[in-house]
C-alpha cells in the first residue's frame, strides 16, 4: 500500500492523529538535517497549525482527503505566500511571494500540509545541488555523494523519510535523475498538464512540476492533486483529469515496451546495464512484450537542450535586475551599473554560464546557426519518438547512465555535469511523460533507476507500467540505513 | 576559441559585469560547450520546421477582466527600495 494511503487509514481509524504524524515528520527533519541538508526552511508553525486544522476536520466527523494531514515538502522554486522563495539563489535570497502557486495552493486544499521548502540548484540549473547558493544536499544512500539535482532536496528528503511526498520541477530530468539517485519515485508529466503559474521560470517550453513519493501510488496520487487547467498559464492543457490511481494495475498482458537501443551503448555503467536487463526480464514475466526500438536522434537531446533551455532562461532572468524585488548591489551608483553588479554578485556561476551561453546563442549573427537549428533538431527528436510510439505503448530505459556521483567530481566540466541527464533531456524536449522508479542497487549500494516513456497524456500507461513492475519487485520496500 | 572582446560583449548583453578571471573561464568553457554542440550540424535539417513549444497550441485567450491585486503595499514591501508608490532607482545615464 502507498504511504499516504497507509497514514490516511491510520488517521481515518483514529490511530494516529495529523498532528503525530506531521510532529514524527518534523522531529525526523531536526535530527537529521544537520547531516542531509535537504531543506532551506522548514515551517514547522505552519504545519502544527495545518495539521491540527485536519484533526479538528476528523474530530468534528468531516470527511477528509488522501491527502489531508500528509507532510509535504516543495522545491523553493514555487511561489508560497508570506514564506520565502529563495530558488537556490543569492538573488532571491530575501524574496517573500506576494502570490501562490497554483500547485501550492491546490495541495493547501486538499488538506496536505507544508513541512518545508527543499534545497536545489540554483534557479533550477544543475544536477547535483552543489549549484545551490545555499549548500549541498547530501544523498541519503551515501552521504559523501550528492543527491542529483536540480530537485535534490525534495528527492533526498522523501528518501530519507523527512516528509511523506514532495514536488520538485523538471526542465531536463530535475526530477526523475535524483529520483534514480535517491531510489524513489519521481515523475515528470506531459508538458502543460500542471499549472506553472507560480513556479519561477527557467526554460519556459520544457519546464513542467511533478512529484516524488516512495510509490508509484504516491505519485500517481500527488499527479492527481495538482494536474488541471489553469487559466493563469496559457501553456497549461484543458483535458479532463482521471483518478490516476486506477491505473494501478498488477499485469502488463498486451502491454508493447520498447527499449531505446541506443540509451544501452557507449558510455553506460555496466551495473546499471545490468539492472535494465533484468527489469525487463520483470517486464516480460508479468506479461509484457518488449521490442528493441531505435531513437537514432536521442543522442542530440544534449547539444540541442544546452541551446534552447540557456536561450529561454537568458530572456526570464532578465526580470531580475534588482528594482522591483530581490537582492541590489548597494554600491551602484548609476542604472546600468546596479543591474550589472546586482547580477554580478546576486548570480552563481552556473547561472552565469548559462546566461551568457543563451545570450551568445541569440545574438545577431548567432541565431540561425544555434537557436533555429536547435529547434529543427528538436523536432527530429520529437519524430523519433512519435514513430515510436506507433510501435510500442510505452519506452523505457535507464534513466541516468551512472549511479549518484561526489560532490565536486563534475564541478570543474560543466560539460561533463550536462552529461548526467543525457537520458532525460530528449523527453523535456518533446514534453513527454516521463517516470523514475528504483529498478537496483550497484556494489556501493547506490539506488538504479528505471525510465518508463509514454506519448502525450498517456501518464495512465507509465503508471500501470511502473505499479505493476515495483508491485512485483521489492525495490521500493528498501530504505537507507542512515539514520 | 571566444576571443576576450567576444565575452564581454555577451557580458554586457547580458547585463553581467564578469570579473577577468571569470571571463577567461567563460572564454573556455563556452567554446567547449559550443565546439559540443556543433554536432548538431550532422544532421541535415533543410525543410524541417522548427518546434517552439513541446505541444502545439496557439492563440490561448480568456476574457479580459480586471482583478485588481488586493494588496499592492505587499509588493512594494518586497522592492530593494521602495518608495512611497514607486521603485527607486540610481541615477540614469552620466556613466
Amino acid at each position: 500500500m502507498s504511504v499516504i494511503r497507509t497514514l490516511h487509514q491510520q488517521l481515518i481509524n483514529k490511530e494516529r492523529s495529523a498532528l503525530e504524524i506531521v510532529q514524527s515528520s518534523l522531529e525526523r527533519i531536526q535530527v537529521l538535517e544537520p547531516v542531509l541538508r535537504s531543506f532551506l526552511r522548514v515551517t514547522s508553525d505552519h504545519a502544527i497549525d495545518h495539521a491540527k486544522k485536519v484533526d479538528d476536520k476528523i474530530q468534528n466527523g468531516e470527511s477528509i482527503g488522501l491527502l489531508a494531514g500528509i507532510p509535504v515538502a516543495v522545491k523553493d522554486n514555487l511561489c508560497t505566500v508570506g514564506i520565502p522563495t529563495t530558488c537556490g539563489s543569492r538573488i532571491l535570497a530575501d524574496f517573500i511571494p506576494p502570490y501562490e502557486s497554483t500547485v501550492t495552493q491546490k495541495l493547501a486544499n486538499t488538506g496536505a500540509v507544508l513541512v518545508g521548502k527543499t534545497n536545489m540548484d540554483e534557479f533550477a540549473m544543475g544536477s547535483s545541488t552543489e549549484s545551490s547558493a545555499f549548500q549541498v544536499t547530501a544523498n541519503p544512500w551515501d552521504i559523501t555523494r550528492i543527491p542529483g539535482g536540480s530537485s535534490g532536496g525534495s528527492a533526498a528528503a522523501v528518501a530519507a523519510n523527512e516528509c511523506v511526498v514532495s514536488l520538485g520541477s523538471d526542465t531536463g530530468g530535475s526530477i526523475r535523475q535524483p529520483a534514480a539517485f535517491c531510489g524513489v519515485v519521481g515523475l515528470k508529466p506531459t508538458y502543460g498538464l500542471v499549472s506553472r503559474f507560480g513556479l519561477v521560470a527557467y526554460a519556459s517550453s520544457l519546464d513542467q512540476i511533478g512529484p516524488f513519493g516512495r510509490t508509484v501510488e504516491d505519485a500517481a496520487i500527488m499527479l492527481g492533486a495538482i494536474a488541471g487547467h489553469d487559466p493563469k498559464d496559457s501553456t497549461s492543457l484543458n483535458v479532463p483529469i482521471p483518478d490516476y490511481t486506477n491505473y494501478l494495475i498488477p499485469n502488463l498482458k498486451g502491454i508493447k515496451v520498447g527499449v531505446i537501443t541506443e540509451t544501452l551503448g557507449e558510455g553506460l555503467d555496466p551495473q546499471v546495464g545490468i539492472a535494465i536487463q533484468n527489469a525487463l526480464k520483470q517486464l516480460e514475466i508479468l506479461g509484457a512484450q518488449i521490442y528493441d526500438i531505435s531513437c537514432p536522434r536521442f543522442r542530440y537531446g544534449v547539444p540541442t537542450y544546452y541551446i534552447i533551455a540557456p536561450s529561454e532562461a537568458s530572456a526570464n532572468l532578465a526580470r531580475y535586475d534588482g528594482v522591483k524585488y530581490g537582492y541590489r548591489n548597494p554600491d551602484a551608483e548609476h542604472l546600468l551599473s546596479m543591474y550589472t553588479q546586482t547580477r554580478a554578485t546576486g548570480f552563481g556561476s552556473e547561472v552565469k554560464r548559462r546566461i551568457m551561453l543563451g545570450t551568445y546563442a541569440l545574438s545577431a549573427g548567432y541565431y540561425d546557426a544555434y537557436y533555429r537549428k536547435a529547434q529543427q533538431v528538436r523536432t527530429l527528436i520529437k519524430q523519433d519518438f512519435h514513430q515510436s510510439f506507433t510501435q510500442v505503448d510505452v519506452l523505457v530505459c535507464p534513466t541516468t547512465p551512472t549511479t549518484a556521483f561526489r560532490p565536486g567530481e563534475k564541478t570543474d566540466n560543466p560539460l561533463n555535469m550536462y552529461l548526467s541527464d543525457l537520458m532525460t533531456i530528449p523527453v523535456n524536449l518533446a514534453g513527454l511523460p516521463g517516470l523514475s522508479l528504483p529498478c537496483g542497487f550497484d556494489d556501493h549500494g547506490l539506488p538504479i533507476g528505471l525510465q518508463v516513456i509514454a506519448n502525450v497524456l498517456r501518464e495512465d500507461l507509465i503508471f500501470q507500467v511502473g505499479y505493476a513492475y515495483e508491485q512485483s519487485t521489492q525495490w521500493h520496500g528498501c530504505t537507507p540505513e542512515f539514520t | 576559441m571566444l576571443k576576450p572582446e567576444e565575452v564581454r560583449k555577451v557580458a554586457s548583453l547580458a547585463r553581467l559585469e564578469l570579473t577577468p578571471d571569470e571571463e577567461g573561464q567563460f572564454a573556455t568553457q563556452l567554446s567547449d560547450i559550443l565546439t559540443y554542440i556543433e554536432q548538431l550540424n550532422q544532421l541535415d535539417t533543410t525543410d524541417v520546421l522548427p518546434t517552439t513549444r513541446a505541444i502545439d497550441g496557439s492563440n490561448i485567450t480568456r476574457e479580459d477582466h480586471l482583478t485588481p491585486y488586493a494588496n499592492p503595499r505587499l509588493i512594494l514591501q518586497g522592492a530593494p527600495e521602495p518608495e512611497g508608490e514607486f521603485f527607486r532607482v540610481p541615477k540614469i545615464g552620466g556613466e
